[in-house]
């Protein structure tokens, strides 16, 4: 086996920030019964995934994935989850919350607010009480939203997955207490320390694949309430004289695609979304048209059992 | 907007006093160099309708504080961690609440920091809290503080107020170990000298905020000149042929041919290879998180930690440290705790409260019990050896938590000073003969049949039966009796509740004791905390300790009154008694419950009695 002299050369900023996710894992790993990783098939779990392969090498990933699924993702989207899930050779658990999708809930009519609570909120907590997860590995950032900031990494959750915000464990040093009574669970977040920087940095030091859909490309979009909507298939309602326009666009988020805005960008490459991201004045989640609805939306869905 | 370029990072965090402006520092100082992307900006200034008018519309500190109760209190509860960078260095900053109850919170954001703003109100000046921030930032470790004096813009003849708070500061901080201490005078709500320079202040001629925090030296980051310290974070066993130690380097370096000592065990073995996703390198440096093998099959796992054969860490279960209590439970000495220091779990408990900290002076205290937010130098005892350095040495393997074992809360913070060498003197004895063998002469397993309830429930009046029954059969027993161990071995012991956890301490030793010397041992205690139980169930085997409540409600109690106490104690002519003005914890779990209404104390003892039999402690 080819033994070079030292470690990969990673920034120290990121090497740093990559070890700590990497015990953040092992510690989930070792402290609890049946943990899940929430994939999401976006950039931050992708890099989580990452992490995990890296974490427990040459050992495989020691818990599933779980994608729970609104039924309104992008194509591209579930197209790449399982080619990664079969490349990588991982167990995936994709759940729907059946009960919603049987009632019609949608983005469009039902609304973002209701469909997230029913098809997102609703279904992962479903999804956990069904399997029995005891922890949920996330990769929520605290740099995406000012009540994310305030998060622990080890988030305990009540019986009913609600966050009491008021109530957090200190959590000082790396010393951290997954201890749970029974009925509890937690939700763990590797990723607390990075921005969105640090996740292009690192996919472009590790060359870790993402969704094309983050990339720049002619694609056809409707102007919906100031964001650029993809019509991703046939079933978004287009309004009397709406047709979609061929546009250069790209994303900074993924979610269910008539909920997330892309941005006109030229940006083709990971390099490009980094010096894009350089010169820009706009934040993150700021073409998610779910948090929009009120400024302490967030907050309310994560004690509702948000994610 | 960037982050992380490589630069040096400072984690720092701001504390101080309730209102002073902390949140509206970070948030201005986000703003004034060109942070706040435009949406949020816009965000904030919807928000800050009607609260800010004067500001140009925007309230900064809504761009901190993030969550609902905090924006409609206008206070800071809960830390808020915040990443930026300017062209010269990458920061985190956290935002620590200046309010007292919230104390902890500001610890944990100590906890990781290596410098702190420390602001001061220019009206104000220093306060309470401001010095206690100032105690915990030092015991947290932090070296560097920038004294940000706020408000400045609400002063007449600034330049005096000025130097007179730091004049003060200079003053009262001298003992708290600061290696630099920068005071900067400024505006938060105008923005002052945080980025830019103040035309109002000419006569400072520091830096701005913003300056010093780019250039100020704080890397107490782990160096790579320390000693080895590899924390064993997981056991990687993915087939028979590979057993690997899967963890990060704290401090030092490893490499591959190197020898190196596990601990608490002491044994020792070298670095067969480092393995990574990546490949198999050669050298792992300080940060890295790795996978060693081992080239001997020494006995290594999760909360292991390596070092070089030099550098030994200190090994002891008995130390002192100092500790922060978080809880709004007391801290008692002698209740059992789970202690975690790097990936090690171990029951701890605190032996001696040596002195609590006044955290407004400094000075020391005789005190019994740690409350909510308050500091006490303390000695520690841990059931099984725990490997550390002084936290002064490293904050990473010189921490430590206490976690309730019933809640599960994280209830103390813990800072190590030195080991305790009583520990090192004093060495478990080997016995000749074993306690199955001295049982095994009795033909009996050896037990605790713990028989807990309310004063007057009849405990002592069924565990007698109990051992008359035992006896007659030809078992070997001994009871321990709640009254007559109060009038020898725990004379000295009143009824607080600190007296009552060490009472059933004590009585817990003695019981275990007992059964090592092969008996059956009934304990009539009142043992109101069902933690003490927990306790001593703990320190016995896994099946010797047998919980009975002896189940009688407090009317029925009351009305027996067999010794007249409850009268006394209603009368208000009897303190702390339980039942009346001191707490009963019923047992979740008993192995055993009694229904003292719906039985007589024979047909009970005859239950106490097939429960041993079940159990197959006394033979049928
Ligand atoms: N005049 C003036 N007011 C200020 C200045 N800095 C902050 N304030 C005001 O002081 C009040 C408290 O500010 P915060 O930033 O919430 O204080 P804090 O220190 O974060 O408070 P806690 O986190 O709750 O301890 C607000 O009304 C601010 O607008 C300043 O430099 N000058
Ligand atoms: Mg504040």
């Amino acid at each position: 086996m080819p033994i070079s002299k030292a470690m990969p050369n990673l920034p120290d900023d990121l090497r740093l920030l990559e070890a700590e996710a990497i015990a953040i894992l092992r510690e989930t790993a070792a402290s609890f019964t049946k943990p899940v990783l929430l994939y999401s098939i976006g950039k931050d779990s992708g890099v989580l995934l990452h992490l995990a392969r890296k974490a427990f090498h040459p050992s495989p990933v020691p818990f599933p994935l779980l994608h729970v699924d609104t039924g309104w993702k992008f194509r591209e989207m579930i197209a790449f989850r399982d080619a990664t899930v079969r490349r990588l050779g991982l167990t995936l658990i994709v759940h729907r919350n059946e009960e919603g999708h049987a009632r019609g809930i949608d983005p469009i009519r039902s609304g973002s607010a209701l469909h997230t609570r029913v098809m997102k909120t609703e279904a992962l907590r479903q999804a956990l009480d069904l399997h029995g997860f005891d922890a949920a590995i996330g990769g929520a950032r605290r740099d995406e939203e000012k009540s994310r900031a305030k998060e622990r990494v080890f988030s305990i959750r009540n019986a009913a997955h609600a966050w009491d915000p008021r109530d957090q464990r200190p959590e000082l040093w790396r010393l951290w207490n997954p201890r749970i009574q029974p009925g509890e669970s937690v939700r763990v977040f590797p990723l607390s320390n990075w921005t969105e920087m640090d996740v292009w940095r690192y996919v472009a030091a590790q060359s870790i694949p993402v969704v094309p859909l983050y990339f720049a490309a002619e694609r056809p979009v409707v102007h919906r309430s100031g964001a650029l909507i993809m019509v991703d298939d046939g079933r978004l309602p287009l309004n009397p004289g709406e047709t979609p326009e061929m546009r250069r666009v790209r994303f900074r988020t993924l979610g269910c695609y008539p909920l997330s805005g892309a941005i006109d960008s030229d940006a083709a490459t990971v390099e490009d979304i980094i010096v894009e991201m350089r010169a820009s004045r706009t934040s993150e989640r700021q073409g998610r048209l779910i948090d929009g609805d009120e400024p302490a939306s967030m907050e309310r869905k994560k004690r509702e059992g948000y994610f | 907007m960037e982050t992380g370029t490589g630069r040096g990072l400072l984690r720092f965090l701001t504390c101080g006093s309730v209102d002073d402006g902390k949140s509206t520092l970070i948030g201005r100082l986000l703003h004034d160099a060109g942070l706040i992307p435009d949406d949020q900006l816009e965000q904030a200034r919807r928000d800050s309708r009607g609260r800010a008018e004067e500001d140009g519309g925007i309230d900064f500190s809504l761009l901190v504080d993030g969550l609902e109760a905090e924006r409609e209190q206008s206070i800071t509860i809960d830390v808020a961690y915040r990443y930026f960078a300017t062209d010269r260095r990458s920061f985190i900053v956290a935002d620590a609440p200046g309010h007292e109850q919230y104390t902890r919170n500001m610890a944990t954001a100590a906890s990781g920091a290596s410098l702190a703003v420390l602001l001061v109100d220019a009206r104000k000046g220093l306060l309470t809290q401001t010095r206690r921030h100032a105690i915990v930032a030092s015991l947290m470790g932090i070296r560097h503080v920038v004294l940000a004096i706020n408000k400045m813009d609400l002063v007449e003849d600034g330049e005096a107020v000025f130097a007179a708070i730091r004049q003060a500061f200079t003053v009262f901080s001298a003992p708290l170990g600061f290696r630099s201490v920068t005071a900067i005078p400024l505006s938060a709500r105008r923005g002052d000298n945080v980025v830019h320079r103040s035309a109002a202040m000419p006569w400072h001629h520091g830096p701005t905020l913003l300056e010093h925090l780019e250039t100020a030296t704080a890397g107490d980051d782990p160096t790579e000149d320390g000693p080895l310290r590899f924390l064993v974070e997981w056991v990687n066993r993915p087939n028979l042929d590979f057993r690997g130690l899967s963890g990060t380097v704290l401090s030092g370096s490893l490499e591959t041919g190197g020898a190196v000592t596990v601990w608490p065990s002491g044994r020792s073995a070298r670095i067969d290879r480092i393995v990574t996703f990546d490949g198999d390198v050669a050298q792992a440096r300080t940060g890295d998180a790795v996978t060693v093998t081992l080239d001997t099959a020494v006995d290594a796992g999760r909360g292991d930690l390596l070092s070089g054969p030099d550098d030994a860490p200190e090994v002891a279960d008995q130390f002192a440290a100092h500790l922060l209590w978080m809880a709004e439970e007391p801290l008692i000495p002698g209740r059992s705790y789970l202690l975690r220091a790097g990936t090690r779990w171990v029951p701890a408990t605190v032996t001696a409260l040596r002195h609590a900290v006044k955290v407004e002076t400094l000075e020391h205290g005789a005190a019994t019990v740690l409350g909510l937010n308050a500091v006490g130098l303390c000695n520690l005892s841990t059931a099984a050896p725990l490997a550390f350095d002084p936290y002064e040495a490293s904050r990473h393997t010189g921490s430590f938590i206490l976690v309730d074992r019933l809640s599960n809360r994280t209830v103390g913070a813990g800072m190590i000073r030195h080991p305790l060498r009583r520990a090192a003197n004093l060495h478990r004895q080997e016995l000749a003969v074993s306690t199955a063998e001295r049982a095994a002469l009795k033909r009996q397993r050896p037990a605790v049949l713990w028989f807990t309830g309310l004063s007057g429930s009849g405990k002592s009046t069924i565990a007698n039966r109990v051992e008359r029954r035992l006896h007659t059969l030809g078992h070997h027993t001994m009871m321990l009796d709640g009254d007559n161990v109060r009038l020898g071995l725990n004379r000295d012991l009143g009824f607080t509740d600190a007296d009552r956890v060490e009472n059933i301490r004590r009585v817990g030793e003695v019981a275990k004791l007992m059964a090592e010397a092969g008996l059956i041992v009934l304990c009539a205690f009142i043992a109101p905390f069902r933690a003490e139980r927990e306790a001593v169930r703990a320190l016995l085997p896994d099946g010797a300790f047998l919980e009975v409540f002896v189940d009688t409600p407090l009317e029925e109690c009351v009305r027996r009154d067999p010794k007249g106490l409850y009268a006394k104690a209603r009368a208000g002519t009897l303190r702390n008694f339980t039942g009346v003005d001191s707490p009963y914890e019923a047992p979740d779990a008993p192995e055993l419950r009694l229904d003292t209404t719906a039985e007589d104390a024979d047909a009970l003892a005859e239950r106490v009695v097939e429960l041993l039999h079940r159990k197959g402690i006394a033979e049928a």
